[in-house]
């Protein structure tokens, strides 16, 4: 158990990925190769279009691992199935640029939507523990709130905490402060950075915010599809 | 209700809030399904009366076996048999009673002028064992010249009529040129054929048609001997009598045999078939487009919970979820709103229009499979949630 927990949670080896096919074929991704550190916080940094979100959604196992490898909490995503990479997404939490929140259920049950994802729990302990992290994140006054009745900070907030509330081993952030003012976005990244040193959790972030790049374990840039810069702060 | 969706389907009813989220749409869903229903039980209610009509002159005899002309295709039409057939018959082993049945139509002129029809039927007062047991009971009244026992669920016959007949009284009128005396009242009903019906004995019948022979009735009907099969007598009667210009069925058989014609020859029964296959059709579209609709409307929602890792059972129950609330929710509507266009078709038409319980349990069940059916197409959009597209 120890050897597994002391194994780096994604790793990156010989990564090539490409989009399309014959000759509209374009390569995003060009041999990466990167571990990342248990617990750390790393930004990926680079210019639109060269690769980091790619790079994002091949580790989410949001898609198909066709050339090279990446490891995601020991289970190698190369040509795996279906059923391995929807497994593996539960134990991620995902933090998407739009807060992607459903319209028609309350901050509470965005959030509940989370933790259902993994089977049969206790309801009110469910509840308790969505309350608690939209408490957390200053929302206690708007968790009965549909999103159509939130501020855009509001609702990006309610999506952090619906990725954060199942304590996932990985966060992959797209983007998560952006609309955040620097208060909320600050309290944002001190969870994630708190979660890292409590839990384990390692974060993924990728952002333009320079606002929090101090708060960073490590930084990497892409460019055209390729690692152009690895810094450890 | 989403509380009680909740406990039932152990995680939060996205369906149903997804469904009531957008309040207008909802109502109109319902409105759909519930116009769809209806459509459903209005066909099946006419063709439920077309049915029931058809059979309910069967309601007034009291036989095993029927001999009917060959080119009849119901009690109520084709050419006339001989009486010597009736003769015949009486040799055969199994057989016990005989007797013709006379049927004709008799017009019959309402105070205000409208006529209305009357199938009207001849029957041997000395047999009254060859009649339903209510109608056997008047046959003694019946023996007497120019007497009928009326229909009191004539289309358009008035209330002060049956009043006077269900009072114990009488009432004459003038039909073909003679008077008639109705002694009594029986329930029966008007049809798609007739406006209602008429019984009078076979000699009083054949003072009315002056045209017919006694020699001539419309059908024979027999009656077997206790224990003994009505199959075999069937076959016996098949053999012994010339085939060719007869039919020879029970009167069960008859009776499925004038529905089969009913429903499937003429045109009315293909119509309200066509009927109900509209309606089912309707309601098949109607949810299929307000399902695929919500599904594109949520597809970026759906892509975030596919991400959070929801597999596809998750998504095919919010869509099966919302099929079977639109179901029910609309059929409870069509099917009030039926219950009064029955009530209102019965008092128009005199047709007998009835809800039953296992149209309505039918009506129910096809409508929660049509809208799974529409569910099960509308679940094809889900494939275009992905995930990826997100970021």
């Amino acid at each position: 158990m120890g050897g597994i927990e002391n194994k780096p949670p994604i790793t990156v080896k010989a990564l090539n990925h490409y989009f399309g096919t014959g000759d509209a074929r374009k390569q995003a991704i060009f041999d990466i190769n990167l571990e990342i550190d248990r617990g750390s916080l790393t930004i990926l940094m680079g210019p639109s279009g060269s690769g980091k979100t790619t790079l994002l959604t091949l580790i989410g196992c949001l898609r198909d691992v066709k050339d090279g490898h990446v490891t995601v909490l020991g289970h190698d995503l190369y040509e795996a199935n279906e059923g391995v990479l929807v497994g593996l997404r539960r134990r991620l939490g995902f933090i998407f640029q739009a807060h992607n929140l459903h319209e028609s259920l309350t901050a509470t049950q965005n959030v509940l939507m989370g933790l259902q994802v993994h089977g049969d729990g206790n309801a009110k302990k469910q509840r308790a523990a969505a309350h608690h992290i939209l408490d957390l994140l200053g929302l206690a006054d708007r968790r009965d709130y549909l999103p159509g009745n939130l501020s855009g900070g509001q609702k990006q907030r309610v999506a952090v905490a619906r990725a954060l509330v199942s304590n996932p081993e990985i966060v992959l952030a797209d983007e998560p402060t952006a609309a955040l003012d620097k208060e909320s976005g600050h309290t944002v990244v001190k969870i994630l950075k708190s979660l890292g040193k409590a839990r384990g959790t390692t974060t993924v972030m990728v952002t333009h915010d320079s606002r929090i790049l101090e708060m960073a374990d490590r930084i990497i840039t892409l460019e055209d599809g390729r690692i152009v810069s690895d810094k450890l702060q | 209700m989403s509380r009680l969706l909740t406990l039932l389907f152990g995680r939060l009813p996205i369906g149903w809030l997804q469904l009531t989220h957008s309040r207008g749409r909802f109502v109109a869903a319902i409105a759909g399904v519930a116009f769809a229903n209806l459509l459903v039980f209005m066909q099946l209610g006419i063709m439920g009366a077309l049915n029931s009509s058809t059979v309910a002159p069967y309601g007034l005899l009291n036989a095993d076996i029927i001999l009917s002309s060959e080119d009849g295709n119901t009690l109520t039409d084709g050419g006339h048999i001989p009486r010597a057939r009736m003769f015949q018959a009486l040799g055969v082993a199994g057989i016990v009673e005989a007797t013709p049945l006379f049927i004709g139509n008799l017009p019959f002129t309402l105070e205000d002028g409208s006529s209305v029809s009357l199938l009207s039927f001849g029957m041997d007062v000395a047999k009254p064992y060859f009649a339903a047991p209510a109608i056997a009971a008047t046959f003694d009244q019946l023996s007497l010249e120019s007497t009928a026992l009326l229909d009191e669920g004539t289309r358009g016959m008035p209330a002060s009529i049956i009043d006077v007949l269900t009072a114990g009284g009488k009432f004459s009128f003038e039909t073909g040129g003679n008077t008639l005396t109705a002694i009594g009242a029986m329930t029966v009903g008007g049809g798609f054929l007739a406006d209602g019906m008429m019984v009078m004995s076979d000699q009083t019948f054949l003072r009315e048609f002056p045209n017919r022979a006694s020699g001539a009735p419309n059908h024979i009907l027999i009656r077997t001997g206790d224990g003994v099969s009505i199959n075999a007598v069937l076959a016996r009667l098949k053999a012994t009598l010339p085939q060719g210009n007869l039919r020879i069925q029970s009167m069960e058989g008859s009776a499925a045999s004038d529905l089969a014609y009913m429903s499937t020859q003429r045109p009315t029964g293909i119509i309200f078939g066509f009927g109900v296959f509209m309606g089912i059709l309707v309601g098949l579209v109607i949810v299929y487009q307000v399902l695929s609709t919500d599904v594109a409307d949520h597809l970026r929602e759906y892509a975030t919970f596919k991400a959070m890792g929801y597999g596809q059972p998750f998504f095919l129950g919010i869509v099966f979820e919302e099929a079977i609330i639109l179901a029910v929710f609309g059929f409870i509507p069509g099917f009030f709103v039926s219950l009064g266009l029955y009530a209102g078709l019965v008092s128009f038409t005199g047709l007998p229009v009835e809800m039953t319980v296992g149209r309505a349990i039918i009506v129910f069940l096809g409508t929660l499979a049509a809208s799974s059916l529409s569910g099960a197409i509308a679940t094809r959009r889900l494939a275009n949630a992905d995930p990826a597209d997100l970021f």
